[in-house]
């Protein structure tokens, strides 16, 4: 394939992507489209680590806590203000904020990578400690108790844009968490095809490299940073509305660690692939959920540990890597090298 | 929040000379025993720390590999421990025979079956003992459930002027000792200690001397794992046993052994007594929850004032 | 010589690793449009003295100015922006990033409008000979053609010093002939700094050449002059028997 061809199919799917979201209430029950919204606001979780990750080559272990403060920010504001429209502002701006601290702590620290990977966990734990016990009636802000391990109840869900007696129903919920899911991807494309995204991708591949060559390693990564920490607040409004509940175990290790299998298992280095991971293992694990046989931690360790040694590039990737065998073996020889080299849309610096 | 009252009642006002000697020499015994209680618990709480760190100390700060099922190597021990010590096993064998023997064998399993395909991959390694962590929470809780009754304390306790402490705790200080200073002589005056350290250093050139170093490889990760499994036996009695305790472990040596630095052993045993101490002491003042707070908060700022680790600024190549 | 106006200058340039002196009172002065050849045995601090130049290390003592800035300590960024650029010693490349685009993130930091960087991408691609390969994924190309991806990324960023750390190792002698000429070709408009072991290549290029040994610069001189001292000789005589 071409680079057009690839992305007249790229421009396809996503077509196909926004009539699927738009016609999906008229042909599924709403159980089924209620799980669906749960999914493509866990996607947009996914892809807010597929990016940090993918493209900026910043491993963290602490995804969720950008997700559990949109989620809080998010019910909170909407108790105050009555109106989901500032909340939901507020839900992408409080972690992005927040990120931006962690981040110039972190990246202007000169703090490895490796370390990285602890902090972030370790300020996930740090919160989910510290909204763990907010249980009493002190911890309150403006007129929405905190709630301690028990959470905030009865959350407002969005509403028509300053219109807060318009409450949104199920299917429009869906149109919106859907449509935001397609959004998102778009933006990401697009910033990763920009000139911020091919400096993030240069900074990922060699930072001393980009530094020599003018470029703030630490800016790009911060930048990065605050980008994933704003779409995962996104995210945590869009689950909030999804369930109107939102307690402290949004900030669980497990989460993280299931946002990093997502990733694993779709393609890290892709957009779409971490979308399919996630849906796939959500789909999973709510039907493991439903029978009693397998402990779904069980389940998805060995899912992890399997797809690390046997398909660590994970499944979108592979899938494009035996098409292209195919196609090299179906005598496509047009160059001295592999065609693989050549297919890659290296502008883009996306994989997939 | 026994401390806050003791300090409220030495200054409640006291008529007569007398009487007010009396008080305030009966307030300064307590204020003493509390002083004493309050110690012990500080070293109970570093002692605790270091034997929860010194198996990711051994697999982390010698080999690079970032073990995030640390805490459930941890978790297996307790569980071993307290399975055979519900068997009938007696209770000192239980934690310290039966806990670091299994967790070793699980660990020697674990690397000749992950670890060692993984050498020189850290971020596939972080995974790959992530996904190996979930598995043993998913396969624990198959099998026990998600409560264990525990076992008690053994060795009962002591009085202290009004407060009463246990035995246990001293026993926990002496074991950190002994298992510092085992690791201390192994690491120094053996030849496994010898050739474990020159390997992790320079694999090739230890190869070229006549050392296997995967076989090196397999007995240090299989040597953390049991330290991480003693220490899991030996904090059974008083942990709550449950197959997600292990979340609450991994962190905390994580950032106490990167706090530590290079220097295994002198940076552990540093940034266990300096955590330990910050962390007890917050827990005194507030809640222990917010003196978990406290120890992360502190130890994310250490790292990033020493990103080499106490050890890096203070005992430079030591062991 | 313009000695009157240094483009660069160090003094009293000093870099200790714990006991270690890698650098010891580098004094050492380049004038506008000048090439330099540095040449010195494994371990006389050559590298370190080009990390020192490029903000990827800060002197334990000492300042080096460029121009008018003081950069001792700076950031890297910082010093790539007043227009000092380095290849490396070891290839030092995006690996999963094209060739096109390697010299594109270069030249658009040197070119205001996307045009003219453009047209600047593809005549560096041309200068370096990487025209053929210039949608090859950098990561897949040999350690010859990594170099030139390297060169070429440095001469797109159209900087006024260039550092050049053993441009020519691991080249066939057809590429070493071709590196010695396009040096000579920069130094038309640009001051070089060029760091080699090869004697031969130093033969094709060099007008003065400094000498490194064990920290210090052991003299500086013309070119035949200093391959005919007897202390250089002893030097490279040293290393050869040694190793």
């Amino acid at each position: 394939m071409t680079r057009n061809h690839k992305l007249i199919a790229q421009a396809l799917a996503v077509l196909v992507a926004i009539v699927v979201v738009a016609l999906a209430p008229g042909y599924l029950d709403l159980f089924t489209v209620m799980q669906l919204t749960l999914f493509a606001s866990m996607a947009v979780l996914s892809l807010s680590l597929a990016f940090i990750w993918g493209f900026g080559g910043i491993l963290s272990f602490g995804q969720s806590a950008f997700f559990g403060l949109g989620g809080y920010a998010y019910a909170v504001a909407v108790g105050n203000f009555g109106d989901s429209t500032p909340a939901i502002v507020l839900a992408i701006l409080v972690p992005a904020l927040f990120a931006g601290a962690l981040g110039y702590f972190v990246f202007y620290g000169r703090i490895s990578d490796v370390y990285l990977g602890v902090i972030t966990l370790t300020v996930t734990l740090i919160l989910f400690n510290v909204v763990n016990s907010t249980a009493g009636n002190e911890y309150t802000i403006g007129s929405v108790r905190l709630g301690g391990f028990n959470g905030i109840p009865a959350i407002q869900t969005f509403n028509m844009p300053f219109d807060p007696s318009d409450i949104l129903y199920p299917e429009h919920a869906w149109w919106v968490t859907g449509g935001l899911l397609i959004v998102v991807y778009l933006g990401l494309r697009l910033l990763i095809g920009s000139t911020f995204g091919r400096i993030a991708i240069a900074v990922r591949e060699n930072e001393t490299r980009a530094a020599l060559l003018g470029y703030d390693p630490r800016l790009v990564k911060l930048g990065v940073f605050v980008i994933g920490g704003a779409i995962a607040g996104l995210a945590g409004a869009l689950y909030v509305n999804w369930g109107a509940f939102v307690g402290p175990t949004i900030f669980s290790l497990s989460l993280s660690a299931e946002i990093i299998i997502w990733i694993t298992v779709g393609s890290l280095g892709t957009l779409v692939g971490p979308i399919l991971g996630c849906v796939l293992i959500q789909y999973l694990v709510s039907q493991i959920g439903t029978q009693q046989t397998f402990n779904s931690n069980l389940v998805l360790g060995v899912i992890l540990v399997g797809f690390v040694l046997l398909l660590p590039k994970g499944i979108v990737l592979s899938i494009q890597q035996a098409f292209e065998h195919l196609a090299y073996w179906w005598g496509q020889r047009k160059s001295t090298l592999p065609s693989s080299s050549l297919d890659v849309p290296a502008m883009e610096g996306e994989k997939g | 929040m026994v401390g806050q009252g003791c300090k409220g009642a030495s200054l409640v006002p006291v008529s007569g000379l007398q009487s007010g000697l009396v008080l305030t020499s009966y307030l300064k015994g307590i204020e003493m025993d509390l002083a004493v209680i309050v110690a012990l618990d500080v070293v109970n709480g570093a002692a605790s720390l270091f034997l929860l760190c010194l198996g990711l100390a051994i697999i982390f700060g010698m080999m690079r590999i970032i073990n995030l099922a640390h805490g459930e190597f941890v978790m297996l021990g307790a569980y071993a421990t307290v399975v055979s010590a519900n068997a009938g096993l007696n209770i000192w064998i239980a934690m310290l025979v039966v806990a670091p023997a299994f967790v070793a064998l699980v660990g020697l399993v674990v690397e000749r079956c992950l670890i060692r395909f993984l050498y020189g991959r850290l971020i596939d390694s972080m995974l790959a003992t992530w996904g190996l962590s979930l598995f043993i929470v998913g396969f624990v809780t198959t099998i026990f459930g998600n409560t264990t009754k525990g076992v008690p304390t053994p060795l009962g306790g002591f009085s202290v002027g009004a407060y009463r402490t246990s035995y246990y705790t001293l026993f926990l200080l002496a074991m950190a000792l002994v298992a510092a200073g085992i690791i201390y002589a192994l690491m120094r005056h053996t030849r496994f200690g010898l050739i474990a350290r020159a390997t992790m250093q320079n694999p090739e050139m230890a190869a070229k001397l006549g050392v296997n170093p995967a076989r090196i490889y397999m007995m240090t990760f299989t040597l953390g794992a049991a330290l991480s499994g003693l220490a899991g036996g030996l904090l059974a009695p008083v942990s709550g046993i449950t197959p997600v305790m292990g979340a609450a472990y991994i962190a905390k040596a994580f950032i106490t052994v990167v706090g530590g630095g290079a220097a295994i052993l002198s940076g552990t045993v540093a940034a266990s007594s300096l955590f330990g101490f910050i962390n007890q002491l917050g827990a005194y003042f507030t809640t222990p929850v917010y003196g978990e707070v406290i120890l992360f908060t502190s130890a994310i700022i250490l790292i990033r004032l020493l990103p080499q680790g106490i050890s890096g600024r203070f005992f430079k190549g030591q062991l | 010589m313009s000695e009157l106006v240094p483009l660069l200058q160090t003094k009293n340039l000093t870099m200790r690793f714990g006991g270690v002196v890698a650098n010891d009172d580098v004094n050492f002065t380049l004038g506008e449009m000048e090439l330099r050849c540095l040449i010195g045995p494994n371990g006389a601090g050559k590298s370190t003295f080009f990390k020192m130049l490029t903000g990827q290390l800060t002197p334990t003592s000492g300042s080096v100015t460029f121009r008018t800035h003081s950069i001792a300590g700076h950031a890297s960024h910082e010093i790539a922006r007043l227009g000092i650029g380095i290849k490396t010693q070891v290839p030092n490349v995006f690996n999963e990033i094209s060739v096109r685009e390697h010299i594109w993130l270069a030249a658009r930091r040197a070119h205001a409008t996307g045009p003219r960087i453009r047209e600047a991408v593809d005549e560096v691609l041309e200068r370096a000979r990487l025209t053929g390969i210039a949608d090859a994924i950098v990561g897949q190309l040999s350690h010859g053609q990594r170099q030139w991806v390297e060169i070429g990324t440095v001469l797109a960023a159209d900087p006024e010093l260039i550092l050049l750390d053993e441009p020519a190792a691991g080249m066939t002698d057809d590429e070493t002939g071709r590196t010695a000429e396009i040096i000579r070709e920069i130094n038309r408009t640009k001051a070089l700094i060029v760091v080699e072991h090869d004697m031969e290549f130093i033969k094709m290029i060099a007008k003065k050449v400094t000498i490194f040994h064990q920290g210090r610069i052991l003299m500086e001189d013309d070119c035949a002059a200093v391959l005919a001292d007897e202390r250089v000789r002893d030097i490279y005589l040293g290393k050869k028997v040694a190793a």
